[in-house]
């Protein structure tokens, strides 16, 4: 399989005031088309860096990134948007669906910014439900529903575009073990059907469902570990 | 993002949060409300000025012989100033011109039975009633056959009907003046003094040729009068009536005039300038509101940014540029300040009319100010929605994300 993504020494620094704060200190990662990646570590690691990184919401300070083999770093603001539009889903961990609009228009959200004519968005967004098993509750709002149901809704939102890659920022961090693990068999379907995600998670049952675990400690890669199809069952805390 | 998708947006932000929205645009309604109210007044009282002066004889002119330069006595000597009668017809057939009269005066003592009452005697064309905005009350006027006949039938004034008749009806009597016997066939309605005092309606009306041939002996007029359509005509009806006569009088071009018109533009012209300065005036308080409404705009939409931080996040995670988000939220500032000034148009219209009733004066909503007030609106809006978008447009994704 080709690389989807390839990040090459990448360095990120704030300015806090006066200080600098160096979030990351040269990453390098391959991940293929078709992974499914968890990335850990603990709180302060780079790891949300990294992904925002990922996800077209910032830029690098230095380094290389690649997405598809575009150079993602020379992009303006506007040209980043459309990346964004078109090749990322995000699922957050607190959903972030916009809560005074229905379930299928937080789905079409993505649409309007890529310009697709309202019935063919409906259409989609529709089908889209459908996968992720919520058909018939399109005109809920996020209130009427169960912290289960919004974030398949996120994921509804998520996959509309046929993005390349799909980002989750700890996607059952908010949920109860029964819902996160209906939640994980979604993104495990998504990814059999060739969907790549990259997923950030502090659980280490949750990280268990990835082929592929990379850690992050004080900015860097800590420890990338390929754990295959056969070392799925081994536990995830011998890492 | 097509704009219809972001006018819908707009729409659906501004219709959850109903009160506030309304209680926002309340600036622009009392604003636009108050423009649209105070130019119907304003108009309405132009054209309530308008029509009494046009009964005043505001839309009058008066053709006098002589040159309006003259200096000292230097007159050209040996020159009748007088206006022969038939310049009247052919002002006459001019384009503005509605109404024509020649005038001529004397006075004379006018005797009924053993009362006798020494008075002024105009003569005119039945046009002069017209012209004047005066009409009889009791009978008649002469018509165009006693002129072209020179018939000896009078109108007499309110004050010299009731000097001669006291409280009988004069229509029908026979007075006489001079040496002639008239018959009364009217008497005119009372128009009181002018402003220095001298009573108008001691005066009796005949025809201008009987008092041309039967009275004075002479086949001039005094002056002539003139009405034009409205005040508005005047200016160009006295270059038109100028050229005529100038060629009548076979005036040479480097030769003064030897007649002068007369109008009175310049009453008309300061008080159109008063009812322009009020327009303003109260314009200006208006656009005071105006301004202030759309500051309330700015204010709320400040407010909504910080509200739905989190939204436009949201959205441009998803791929929202910074330029929808400019657009969605300038759309939204504009939907309220249109809705603003659309509630204003109404409560505007609603305001004039009522203010009509309790006035009674005449109020017109013009298609203009209507207009004018809506474009002044979305002007307002997007002027103050401008800096709250571009706020909006402007935040940082990841911060907005994590905005609690």
């Amino acid at each position: 399989m080709e690389d989807i993504i390839v990040v090459e020494d990448l360095h990120k620094i704030y300015k806090m005031g006066d200080v600098d704060v160096h979030a990351l200190r040269g990453v390098s990662i391959k991940i293929k088309k078709g992974e499914f990646v968890s990335v850990m570590g603990p709180s302060g690691s780079g790891k949300s860096t990294f992904m925002n990184i990922l996800g077209c919401l910032d830029k690098p300070t230095s380094g290389r990134y690649l997405l598809e083999g575009n150079d993602i770093s020379s992009l303006s603001k506007d040209e980043l948007a459309e990346i964004r539009n078109k090749k990322i889903g995000f699922v957050f961990q607190n959903f972030n669906l916009l809560p005074r609009s229905t379930a299928i228009e937080n789905v079409e959200l993505p649409l309007i910014y890529n310009d697709i004519p309202s019935n063919k968005r409906s259409k989609l967004a529709k089908d889209a439900l459908l996968i992720i098993g919520l058909e018939g509750r399109e005109k809920h709002y996020p209130t009427q529903l169960s912290g289960g149901q919004q974030q398949r809704v996120a994921i509804a939102r998520a996959i509309i575009n046929e993005p390349s890659i799909i980002l989750a920022d700890e996607p059952t961090g908010n949920l109860d073990t029964t819902t996160s693990a209906e939640i994980m068999e979604i993104f495990k379907s998504l990814n059999k059907d060739g969907k790549t995600i990259i997923m950030i998670t502090h659980e280490t049952d949750i990280a268990a469902f990835a082929e592929k675990i990379i850690v992050f400690r004080d900015g860097k890669v800590m420890k990338e570990k390929w754990r295959g199809m056969e070392g799925l069952h081994e536990p995830v805390s011998s890492l | 993002m097509n704009p219809l998708v972001a006018f819908r947006v707009s729409y659906r932000a501004l219709k959850r949060n109903k009160i506030r929205s309304i209680l926002t645009t309340l600036g622009i309604i009392i604003g636009v409300a108050a423009v649209i109210t105070m130019v119907a007044l304003t108009q309405g009282a132009k054209r309530l000025i308008e029509e009494q002066l046009t009964s005043l004889g505001g839309n009058s002119l008066i053709i006098n012989p002589g040159s309006r330069t003259r200096s000292g006595v230097g007159t050209v000597s040996g020159k009748i100033n007088r206006l022969p009668s038939e310049d009247a017809e052919a002002i006459r057939k001019l384009s503005t011109v509605t109404h024509v009269s020649p005038i001529l005066d004397t006075t004379e003592q006018v005797v009924w039975g053993n009362r006798n009452w020494f008075t002024g005697i105009v003569g005119a064309s039945p046009d002069f009633i017209f012209i004047n905005g005066w009409f009889p009350e009791r009978g008649g006027f002469f018509h165009n056959e006693d002129v072209k006949n020179a018939e000896l039938v009078c109108v007499l004034g309110k004050t010299v009907a009731s000097k001669l008749f006291g409280y009988q009806n004069p229509v029908g009597k026979t007075v006489r003046i001079g040496k002639n016997s008239f018959k009364v066939i009217g008497v005119m309605g009372s128009i009181g003094q002018t402003p220095s005092g001298k009573d108008q309606d001691d005066v009796v009306l005949i025809p201008y040729t009987t008092l041309q041939k039967r009275i004075l002996g002479v086949n001039y007029v005094d002056n002539i009068s003139v009405s034009v359509r409205t005040s508005n005509d005047i200016p160009f009806a006295e270059a038109q009536i100028t050229e005529l006569l100038r060629e009548r009088h076979h005036i040479r071009p480097n030769m003064e005039d030897d007649f002068y018109v007369k109008t009175q533009l310049n009453i008309i012209e300061r008080i159109f300038s008063i009812s322009k300065i009020m327009t303003i005036l109260l314009g200006s308080i208006a656009s005071i509101s105006l301004i202030v409404g759309g500051i309330g705009i700015m204010n709320i939409m400040l407010v909504s940014v910080t509200e739905r931080t989190r939204e436009i996040g949201v959205r441009m995670a998803v791929g929202a540029k910074e330029r929808d988000i400019l657009i969605q939220f300038l759309i939204e500032a504009l939907a309220l300040s249109l809705l603003g000034g659309l509630i204003g148009i109404i409560l505007g219209i609603a305001g004039s009319k009522i203010s009509s009733l309790f006035t009674h004066w005449p109020t017109l909503v013009s298609f203009g100010s209507v207009v004018l007030a809506f474009s002044f609106s979305a002007i307002i809006g997007i002027f103050f929605g401008l800096y709250p978008a571009s706020k909006a447009s402007k935040l940082d994704p990841i911060e907005a994300l994590r905005y609690e």
